[in-house]
């Protein structure tokens, strides 16, 4: 018989890698998770339902979807405008910006919304000209939006700027060399090649939108049909001992979360796959 | 159309990427900017598109005789074609091609049908009618920059600019692609220059080379010109392989004061003693898989290295082995004179009254 052929080499820690990712996954995201659900099935289906599709709950998922929809469309389009601005120009002032996005990250979100709420509180510095024009932010569906549009920013920047350093001038030289002008250039070179990147960072401020808590209770008033979010109504019944309401209405803005990553993992495809062209 | 650039500086920061450089493209020619790269000849390209500017106040850009210096790279007329094709990867091979018909203003632009019967026209001109609807990605290099070709006709431009146009592809595409625009070219007969920092490509395929060298041109001719009669040791030395001897080691005599450039195919190799000037050496190398042969020697008084270069027939007949007594004939020299090969910088003029083609050897 001849002596057995040494392998290729492998990275060694297989086995063990394997085990703890999945003891991980186990105890810190399937655990709670299964709880959560196993605490809703106990409620029975049509109960379940019951509790889902109350008119107070139904009107935290409006205020909630609305308000995170505005922030996405706010947030796509500043944080072009500021990853636009972050990466095609140089002027002083450019590095403090670059660390600043961050911040909405970094800041607790409890801070995000006091700041906001006295920021935009009638007496506030743009609370008082606004209450002029007739704008009530804080205390009202558009506080939500705004404490929304905060905490997500960052997002929307840092999903495009990268895509948006890497392109290359080339493409705009080509495009440029045929006679295109400049907004017919964005239009039709640019854009569609920071597309999927937008559409990612859109995707995931719109997830942390909906899920944001913190920094909303502060500024929205919390008035149940008007300015109540989903995240505050599953604080809500937890607080009034009604562990199986509130695990339904948190399990409906798990099934939400769910849905929208793999959402995100589609667009993210997508963009790998227009960049590895 | 003809181009004519005059007077072009482009200094960036502190650095001159073109100094005082003149140009001229004669209409229907095919026109290479050979040079080492930092030469300046990619930055002459992208003035002569628009795409860069001269300093102010320098120099002037003229196409037929119209000055174009201040000209928008839009407005110019020319096609540009990248090293790395720069297609856009979101639209297809067809959109591609006709971006720039699609792009003109309303009044100017074909319709959708016009547009495509152009698309398809282009899509058989480089050979590949029928990757129109693919995308980029599913294209080989050599196939993406036929179609970036295709684009930068499509508008039928003017003139034709094509910056290091092989440069991303592997050598057997390049060698093929290189055929292929030549005889394009002859075709279509477009003014054409093309930017490269391969000598043989240059030398292969331009109607006339311009040698760049430290933001300067150093030498304009047909290949032959510029291969035969180097106006300066950096266009000899870098136009091709080249043996170089210093004053102090000139093998010959009688030279004086010069530096003694001979290439290897004008060196031949002897057996025996051949006049006062055949140099004693002995065989340190022979390379004889190539279509010739390739022998190294080393001179017998100073170890000095001297390349040869043989016909295959020469190499049989000789029976050379490594370690054996050779003798070595140059049979055209090149002179220039002493400290010039140092600083390499030689303007043309001053190279030109000191060249010699003295005939020593036999």
């Amino acid at each position: 018989m001849s002596p057995p052929r040494p392998r290729a080499y492998r990275l060694p820690g297989l086995g063990l890698n394997a085990t703890l990712v999945v003891v991980f996954l186990g105890l810190f995201v399937l655990l709670p998770i299964s709880a959560l659900a196993a605490k809703s099935v106990a409620l029975g289906p049509a109960h379940f339902w019951e509790i889902i599709t109350d008119a107070r709950a139904l009107a935290t998922y409006r205020v909630t979807l609305l308000a995170a929809f505005g922030a996405t469309v706010f947030n796509a389009l500043a944080g072009l405008l500021l990853a636009w601005v972050l990466v095609r120009y140089r002027w002083t002032g450019r590095g403090l910006l670059d660390a600043i996005i961050d911040l909405p990250f970094a800041l607790p979100t409890a801070v995000s919304g006091l700041a906001l709420t006295t920021l935009f509180a009638t007496k506030g510095w743009l609370g008082a000209p606004l209450a002029e024009l007739g704008i009530k932010v804080a205390f009202a569906p558009a506080g939500i939006l705004v404490a929304m549009a905060f905490t997500s920013l960052p997002f929307v920047v840092r999903a495009v700027q990268p895509v948006l350093q890497t392109l290359e001038p080339e493409l705009e030289e080509a495009a440029l060399t045929l006679g295109t002008r400049p907004f017919t250039i964005f239009r039709r070179v640019i854009f569609p090649a920071i597309l999927p990147a937008l559409a990612t960072g859109a995707t995931l401020a719109f997830a942390r939108s909906i899920g944001e808590f913190g920094a909303v209770v502060f500024i929205a008033g919390n008035i149940p049909y008007r300015t109540e979010i989903t995240a505050l109504l599953a604080y809500i019944r937890l607080e009034e001992y009604d562990y199986a309401g509130s695990a339904a209405v948190a399990t409906v803005m798990l099934v939400a979360a769910f849905a929208i990553m793999l959402l995100v993992n589609r667009l993210e495809n997508w963009g790998r796959r227009l960049a590895a062209a | 159309m003809s181009i004519t650039a005059t007077a072009i500086t482009k200094t960036f920061g502190r650095t001159k990427a073109l100094d005082a450089v003149d140009l001229h493209v004669p209409d229907g020619k095919l026109v290479a900017l050979l040079g080492p790269s930092g030469s300046g000849k990619t930055t002459l390209l992208r003035i002569l598109a628009g795409l860069d500017f001269a300093d102010r106040g320098s120099g002037r850009v003229e196409f037929h005789g119209e000055d174009v210096t201040d000209t928008p790279a839009g407005r110019r007329g020319v096609g540009f074609v990248f090293q790395h094709y720069a297609l856009f990867r979101h639209m297809t091979v067809a959109e591609n091609i006709a971006f720039g018909l699609t792009v003109l203003p309303r009044k100017d632009r074909p319709s959708k049908a016009e547009i495509a019967v152009r698309v398809d026209e282009l899509l058989r001109l480089i050979q590949l009618p029928d990757v129109g609807g693919r995308y980029p990605s599913q294209l080989s290099g050599g196939q993406r920059q036929r179609v970036a070709l295709a684009r930068a006709l499509a508008v039928q431009p003017k003139v034709l600019l094509l910056d290091e146009p092989f440069g991303a592809l592997d050598a057997q595409v390049r060698k093929e692609l290189r055929g292929w625009l030549r005889r394009f070219h002859d075709e279509i007969g477009l003014t054409t220059v093309f930017v490269t920092h391969d000598q043989e490509e240059a030398l292969e395929l331009a109607d006339e080379v311009v040698v760049m060298n430290h933001a300067k041109v150093k030498q304009v001719g047909t290949p032959q010109e510029v291969y035969d009669q180097p106006a300066s040791p950096f266009v000899i030395e870098f136009l091709g392989n080249v043996n170089r001897f210093t004053p102090a080691r000139n093998p010959l005599p009688g030279t004086g004061d010069n530096a003694l450039y001979v290439r290897p195919h004008d060196v031949d190799i002897r057996r025996e003693p051949a006049g006062e000037h055949s140099i004693h050496a002995r065989v340190a190398h022979i390379f004889s898989a190539g279509s010739s042969g390739r022998v190294t020697l080393v001179r017998a008084d100073n170890h000095d290295t001297i390349d040869a270069e043989v016909s295959r027939a020469r190499l049989r007949e000789l029976d050379l082995k490594v370690g054996d007594e050779a003798w070595i004939v140059f049979r055209h020299i090149r002179l220039f004179p002493a400290g010039s090969y140092t600083e390499r910088d030689v303007v043309p003029d001053d190279a030109h009254a000191a060249t010699t083609d003295s005939g020593h050897g036999i």
